[in-house]
């Protein structure tokens, strides 16, 4: 008996028990169909996480508090104004930085009341972190220099806080210190979890002076070419370890945010994985299960087919394709509402699940390998069955 | 001339339980025959008799525990499960008592069956199964399922599917056992005719006198032996 000759029996058995062989299948659907969407989903979010982190600039250098590594608990910054400034004096023409420190606060226009994240900034940070002043002029030195209480409104601030009429010239009231809006910056987006429309520039001494702080919370450098990050981070970190400590900062890479945040999502996305696995080993245990039923009841049947010439391995080879397809069609079925319900999330979530060709293919591939895995055992049994002893059984 | 089939002395014993309080019990206690090309025989016996467990080994289901056993002079204790598996596929056709049909498949898939386990095309299996099915007088119940058979129609497709592979050997077991008197008689009437017309050794395993009376040789078996 050759291959497609054993489908079509195995298809014909299949029919014949349609309700059975649908529950039995129903388990690698599931299965499948698990692994397709949760997978989509860890992928979709390490895309979010990737886009949000890559839309920094590629050449950006991070110089953050605390040591950066994976499961550090947040460190209160040491950094000063003047940390600023040495990097800005030493690096000079090549590179342009900026500090910021930030904190969510009520922000007032008149009777408009919004929470946002206010952040003070140096003059280069719409450089530095690539926003785009859409209306009035950035934050300037003399500003930073003199802590005038100006500010730059994001997209989303500016439509939160002035609805209905144009905000520069006008006031906003933090913690009840006025600042003038000087400028509104254009849409940006958000950028791992950070809604950076709705944020508040004011100048960093202004800021410092609100919040009663000397501190910068962090140091942004726009490095020149990739190449060179390295070494600017090198010298970057040289300079700053005259003053502080060892644990005290860090200066990261894009590619090392990625890093950390990525080995985060890959152990997501396989755990993800691995719970959808076990669902679909329950679904193989339910064909093994039913397959071993399908021998027993056709003993007979099986009797017949030697008495007519079927060899054992044609027997095995029967149930064993019989296996391959009930998981097989199962497999097909559970990508296609894996696939379905992944775009469905996609479109009416915020959930990005993205459907990877790999995790179809795997899928697919497992649930075959299932389908052969918890088959060979009732085949086995099938072809070994005596034929005299198989005519006779009731 | 090479006999079709030669049974030499030949026994069959089955151990029943396992380990110590295994009883064994002798089925066959050394039987002699022969069965020529195109002959018929009655094997005819009470139950009990044996003649169940000599259909299995005529049939190359099953080996002799001793003695020798050999179609066209070739000895089972030769040939592998495959070559047993070849032999019953080419050259014995089976009619059981039951019918032994697959409900789930149409008159025309069950005859070819045995077709399909020597790699016969589609095309081939189809053109044979059809032929098969008019030799038997059922041309136009070739896509029937057995259900929507009579006993005696399904019966003769169990028939053709005997003789579609054009064996030597037509083993029929109790062929008329669940079908009325005249079914039976139809029956009996289209192997003998098989028999007669294509040259087919015959062999009926019947308790049925009358059944018996119709082949020309009977073998009776008692307690496992064959009364002389």
């Amino acid at each position: 008996m050759n291959v497609s000759e054993a489908t079509r029996v195995a298809f014909t058995a299949i029919a014949a028990n349609r309700l059975r062989s649908g529950l039995t299948v129903l388990g690698v659907v599931i299965g499948v169909m698990s692994v397709v969407l949760l997978v989509a989903v860890g992928t979709g979010a390490r895309n979010v996480v990737t886009a949000g982190v890559e839309d920094l600039g590629s050449n950006l250098l991070l110089v953050v508090p605390g040591s950066f590594e994976f499961g550090q608990a947040p460190t209160v910054s040491k950094f000063t104004l003047d940390d600023v400034d040495r990097i800005e004096r030493e690096l000079g023409g090549e590179v342009a930085v900026t500090g910021n420190l930030a904190s969510g606060e009520t922000v007032r226009a008149g009777s408009v009341s919004a929470f946002a994240s206010v952040i003070g900034v140096t003059a280069s940070f719409d450089e530095v972190l690539n926003r785009e002043v859409v209306r009035g002029e950035f934050i300037t030195d003399s500003d930073v220099a003199t802590a005038r209480r100006v500010a730059s409104l994001g997209a989303g601030a500016a439509r939160a806080l002035f609805p209905d009429s144009d905000p520069i010239g006008k006031d906003v009231s933090v913690a009840g210190l006025r600042f003038r809006v000087i400028s509104v910056i254009g849409e940006v987006g958000a950028a791992i979890g950070v809604d950076r429309d709705s944020q508040v520039l004011v100048p960093i001494t202004a800021a410092q002076r609100l919040f009663g702080t000397q501190r910068v919370d962090a140091i942004f450098v726009k490095g020149p070419e990739r190449e060179e990050l390295e070494a600017t981070g090198d010298r970057i970190t040289a300079l700053l370890a005259e003053r502080l400590d060892d644990g005290e900062f860090s200066v990261v890479t894009q590619d090392e945010i990625l890093g950390v945040a990525g080995t985060i999502l890959d152990t997501l996305t396989l755990v993800l994985a691995a719970i959808a696995g076990i669902s679909l080993l329950v679904g193989g245990i339910g064909v093994s299960n039913i397959m071993l039923v399908s021998v027993q009841e056709r003993t007979r049947e099986i009797g017949l087919r030697k008495a007519l010439g079927a060899r054992t391995r044609d027997i095995t080879a029967q149930f064993l394709v019989e296996a391959i397809v009930l998981c097989g069609v199962g497999g097909v079925i559970g990508i296609a509402l894996g696939v379905g319900l992944a775009e469905l999330a996609a479109a009416v979530s915020p959930l990005p699940a993205d459907v990877t060709g790999w995790s179809v293919a795997l899928a697919f591939g497992v649930s075959v390998g299932v389908g052969v895995a918890f088959g060979v055992f009732p085949a086995r049994r099938a072809g070994k069955l005596d034929p005299v002893v198989a005519l006779r059984y009731e | 001339m090479t006999p079709l089939v030669e049974a030499v002395d030949v026994t069959r014993q089955y151990r029943l339980g396992r380990g110590p309080d295994a009883v064994v019990v002798e089925a066959l206690r050394g039987v002699s025959f022969a069965v020529g090309e195109g002959e018929f025989v009655a094997i005819v016996g009470p139950s009990g008799s044996g003649k169940s467990t000599l259909l299995h080994l005529l049939g190359a289901l099953d080996r002799p525990t001793t003695g020798s056993l050999r179609f066209s002079g070739r000895d089972v204790a030769d040939m592998d499960d495959g070559d047993l598996a070849e032999l019953r596929n080419r050259e014995i056709g089976f009619v059981f008592q039951q019918f032994q049909l697959l409900n789930r498949t149409s008159a025309l898939s069950n005859v070819a069956l045995p077709l399909v386990y020597r790699g016969a095309s589609r095309a081939e299996r189809r053109e044979l199964a059809g032929a098969a099915l008019a030799s038997v007088g059922l041309s136009h119940r070739l896509t029937h399922r057995p259900a929507q058979l009579s006993g005696g129609e399904q019966q003769r497709v169990a028939v053709a599917r005997a003789l579609v592979a054009e064996p030597r050997l037509l083993l029929a077991d109790e062929p008329t056992g669940n079908l009325d008197t005249a079914t039976g008689h139809d029956i009996m009437r289209l192997l003998a005719t098989l028999n007669a017309e294509r040259g087919v050794a015959l062999v009926v395993i019947t308790h049925d006198v009358e059944v018996a009376a119709l082949a020309p040789r009977q073998i009776r078996i008692r307690d496992g032996l064959i009364e002389p």
